[in-house]
């Protein structure tokens, strides 16, 4: 692994909850970006943003994936803003066993945003452009890194379900099913 | 492979505990597509006319649109259909909100109640799981009280709620159906669902729908996205503001109030206050809604904000759209701010926002003339506003007089008697109609509030301007982009049409451009209700981004159906002959299509006649206004025919022997 530093392009979403209506356009147009063929099939379950909502404690936060997490945290905190109060849960990107979001409804694996990553690329992810809201801002910003192996969604896909089953497990369940093949 | 649509429905026998999921035939989605259209079908096979409201056999449908579900932008509508106990005809209220994507995502088209279960349950629907349970700890709830406590015991937030307050619980005639942000409110849908002994129906679903022509589709799904975004920025000019953008009007955003206040009659429907809306009301009332309205909301997919959330001190937070922001307020001859109250304990009660009130009202002019008396209204309160709230209480309890007023004006004055009657003067076919009087006859408004089978105004209006505009000049601004219309004939009637003199209301639009006008604003009404699109994106709006040009695409790009216009335009006329056909097996004939009495001061029984029998042929309905047996083959429904003629509502009428008969 080459070590060095090198700028890298991070792609943010701004997220404005006091410019949230719930709508959920995020989750649906995400999904349906995410099929396969592209489009031809939607479900917001798989989404890899999500608007966590209670709309008579008026709380809406659209949260979208970041890393895969294998344990829930120790202990969550409760935060009281503008008198309205929030689990921490609410703010965070994790998949992790604690919740039902960010996973596979199929399989359990964890779903992570890739900024809509496509050939030719977008000008935007397309949860930013359907939320007319204005609650989804897309920014990039220039940002000097450490360089080192980018993760293939395959690794990140793998190392959850060796967390989940063991290694060896998904090792003879990937000899079993390539002899099939 | 089904696409758009699940391909099975739920059904639930609510008397025997027995859950069912039922695979249904594509070639009714072919002849109805979904929503109303499929719902009607199934009521008209499976609900005879002897069925009383009240009854086990008699069924109460949740259905998805065809396209609900789908990322077409604003298409999230849950169509509820069943008889109503008020009108005795069909019931097909409609909400927005969160609850028919779900049903879909949990695999279902449609949700198929029946029976009557002795105990009070609620409905737990996840995914493939389905659970009848025990809501005995919910009796009495309001209907968010009840929600919250669901959706605390299932531990999902992300589960969707439709619910029944005390209203439906007692079988309150107005009672609504409640989710949160919406509410099925008209026809009394709700005491249907309290009779069944179904508190609550809770869903959660984690599946997807698919789309035929994925790239084809999200185009347009994108372009709808940009034109609402433009139309947003862009509101028409010379129309009021309510009127002037997409969505349902935007009672909650917009503060000015004049056109409403001034226009709209206050109390029991009686009287119009010109010169209402002074500064000071505005002041006071736009101070009232910035402090307690929390968020403008928005229904499922959708980026219009129709909804707020109200937070009042004091009272628990609901959530409120459209004209119910005012209907509490101008019964009472009130402020803003008991509107809001009061709507608060109604929304949790679960009643209807236009009949509620204005059955208060109506109970209020009977004992300020005599007809209620003190024994009628024990320590009924000596202040205004005291009153409506004490009358409401009593309504959703049918405590006392609440009993005979649960049933709504024209029963309630049936059973006070005393000529009572005079003061339910606001109904079409035994239903409380938005409190509007008006002055000149309006030709194309004559003939949706006689003909229209929602009974109910908001629901048949829409595309075409409500009035004239000023100038010729303004016209012809409008007609510029106007491309909803279906050909150029509407522009023309429209550019001609004045506010007054020879070519004004009520001899403007002449008699077959009236009919023309109605049926196309009908006509995209009966669509939408079929694909579950919401109105406020495009049957009701000016210019909305949805018309008859763009539709057969999206639809078929969606299904993978063939469609056109002209097929679209057929499966329309389909759809709203079915339901006119259930309300003629049902005893509703020509002498129930009028509007109210009083709507208009000037009223010309003749042209009125005239216009009536006309549109009656221009549909293709007999003198009753029962549609013709030749009418109804040419739509592929012999089988109505067929019934038709063996209950006698029909006589052969020579013109050919009951063709094309489609019963799948």
């Amino acid at each position: 692994m080459k070590i060095g530093k090198k700028t890298k392009t991070v792609k943010t979403i701004r997220i404005d909850v006091d410019k949230c209506n719930g709508c959920r356009a995020c989750e649906v147009i995400c999904s349906a970006f995410h099929a396969t063929p592209k489009y031809s099939s939607n479900n917001p379950e798989r989404a890899r943003i999500r608007v966590i909502h209670y709309p008579l404690r008026d709380l809406y936060v659209p949260v979208y994936a970041g890393e895969y997490a294998a344990a829930e945290c120790a202990g969550r905190d409760k935060y009281t803003i503008d008198g309205k109060e929030y689990d921490e849960c609410a703010f965070c990107r994790a998949s992790c066993p604690s919740r039902d979001v960010f996973k596979e409804p199929d399989s359990g694996l964890p779903l992570k945003c890739d900024m809509c990553e496509s050939d030719p690329t977008l000008s935007e992810p397309m949860c930013v452009q359907w939320c007319l809201a204005d609650a989804l801002i897309y920014e990039e910003r220039e940002e000097e890194v450490e360089e080192g192996e980018t993760q293939e969604e395959i690794e990140i896909g793998l190392k959850a379900m060796a967390h989940k089953f063991g290694w060896q497990k998904v090792l003879d369940a990937a000899a079993r099913m390539s002899n099939k093949d | 492979m089904r696409y758009a649509e699940t391909g099975f429905d739920l059904e639930v026998d609510l008397t025997r505990g027995n859950i069912e999921r039922v695979v249904t035939d594509p070639e009714l989605t072919k002849l109805y597509l979904g929503g109303l259209g499929t719902n009607a079908k199934i009521l008209w096979d499976r609900v005879p006319p002897e069925v009383e409201p009240f009854s086990p056999e008699n069924l109460l449908i949740f259905s998805t649109g065809l396209l609900v579900g789908t990322p077409a932008v604003g298409c999230n509508r849950t169509i509820v259909s069943t008889i109503s106990p008020q009108t005795g005809l069909m019931a097909y209220s409609m909400m927005g909100g969160f609850f028919a994507p779900e049903l879909k995502y949990a695999g279902y088209d449609k949700l198929i109640i029946r029976g009557q279960s002795p105990d009070l349950v609620y409905l737990w629907i996840h995914d493939d799981k389905v659970e009848i349970r025990d809501a005995s700890h919910l009796r009495g709830k309001g209907s968010l009280e009840a929600a919250e406590m669901i959706r605390q015991e299932l531990d999902d937030p992300k589960v969707q709620i439709a619910s029944i307050g005390l209203a439906g619980e007692n079988r309150v005639w107005f009672a609504s159906i409640e989710q949160g942000r919406s509410s099925a409110s008209r026809g009394g849908i709700g005491a249907v669902m309290g009779d069944k002994g179904l508190k609550a129906i809770a869903v959660r679903g984690t599946g997807d729908v698919h789309v035929a022509r994925p790239a084809e589709f999200i185009e347009m799904c994108n372009e709808v996205m940009q034109y609402i975004q433009k139309r947003n920025e862009n509101p028409i000019p010379g129309v009021m503001p309510i009127l002037a953008g997409l969505g349902s009007p935007q009672e909650m955003a917009i503060h000015d109030e004049k056109w409403h206040t001034e226009n709209f009659a206050w109390g029991n429907s009686r009287t119009r206050r010109k010169g209402f809306w002074t500064e000071e009301v505005e002041k006071d009332w736009t101070g009232t809604m910035e402090s307690m309205r929390t968020r403008l909301v928005s229904c499922h997919n959708c980026p219009m904000k129709c909804g707020a959330t109200i937070s009042i001190p004091g009272r628990p937070t609901y959530m409120m759209k459209c004209f119910s922001k005012l209907t509490y307020t101008m019964a009472a001859m009130s402020d803003l701010e008991f509107g809001l109250n009061i709507a608060q304990a109604a929304t949790e009660y679960g009643v209807d926002a236009f009949s509620a009130p204005q059955v208060m009202a109506f109970a209020l002019e009977l004992y300020e003339n005599g007809i209620l008396t003190d024994d009628d209204l024990p320590d009924f309160p000596e202040d205004n506003e005291e009153r409506f709230f004490w009358l409401l209480d009593r309504i959703v309890r049918r405590e006392g007089i609440g009993d005979a007023l649960a049933n709504g004006t024209y029963w309630a004055a049936e059973e006070i008697g005393k000529g009572a009657h005079e003061y339910a003067h606001n109904n079409i076919k035994k239903h409380e109609q938005l409190p509007l009087k008006l002055g000149m006859l309006n030709p194309i408004y004559f003939l949706m509030y006689s003909t229209g089978e929602k009974i109910n105004i908001t629901q048949i209006e829409g595309n075409f301007p409500q009035a004239p505009f000023v100038t010729r000049e303004e016209r012809e601004e409008f007609c510029k982009d106007w491309v909803q219309v279906p050909d150029e004939r509407f522009k023309e009637w429209f550019l001609d049409w004045e506010l007054r003199g020879e070519k004004s209301i009520p001899h403007y639009p002449g008699i077959e451009a009236t009919c023309e006008i109605v049926n196309w604003q009908e006509q995209m009404h009966y669509i939408d209700d079929a694909t579950g699109m919401c109105a406020g994106l495009s049957s009701f709006p000016l210019k909305p981004p949805y018309h008859i040009h763009n539709l057969p695409t999206f639809i078929s790009a969606a299904t993978g159906m063939e469609l056109d216009e002209e097929r679209l335009t057929q499966i329309a006329k389909r759809i709203r002959n079915l339901v006119r056909a259930f309300n003629i097996r049902r005893g509703m004939r020509k002498k129930d299509e009028k509007p109210p009495e009083d709507h208009w001061k000037r009223r010309f029984p003749e042209l009125e006649a005239e216009l009536l029998d006309s549109y009656y042929r221009f549909k293709g309905w007999n003198e009753q206004g029962i549609p013709t047996q030749e009418s109804l083959n040419d739509l592929s429904l012999g089988f109505v025919a067929e019934e038709f003629l063996e209950r006698g509502i029909l006589q052969d009428d020579d013109s050919g022997e009951v063709t094309a008969r489609v019963e799948p």
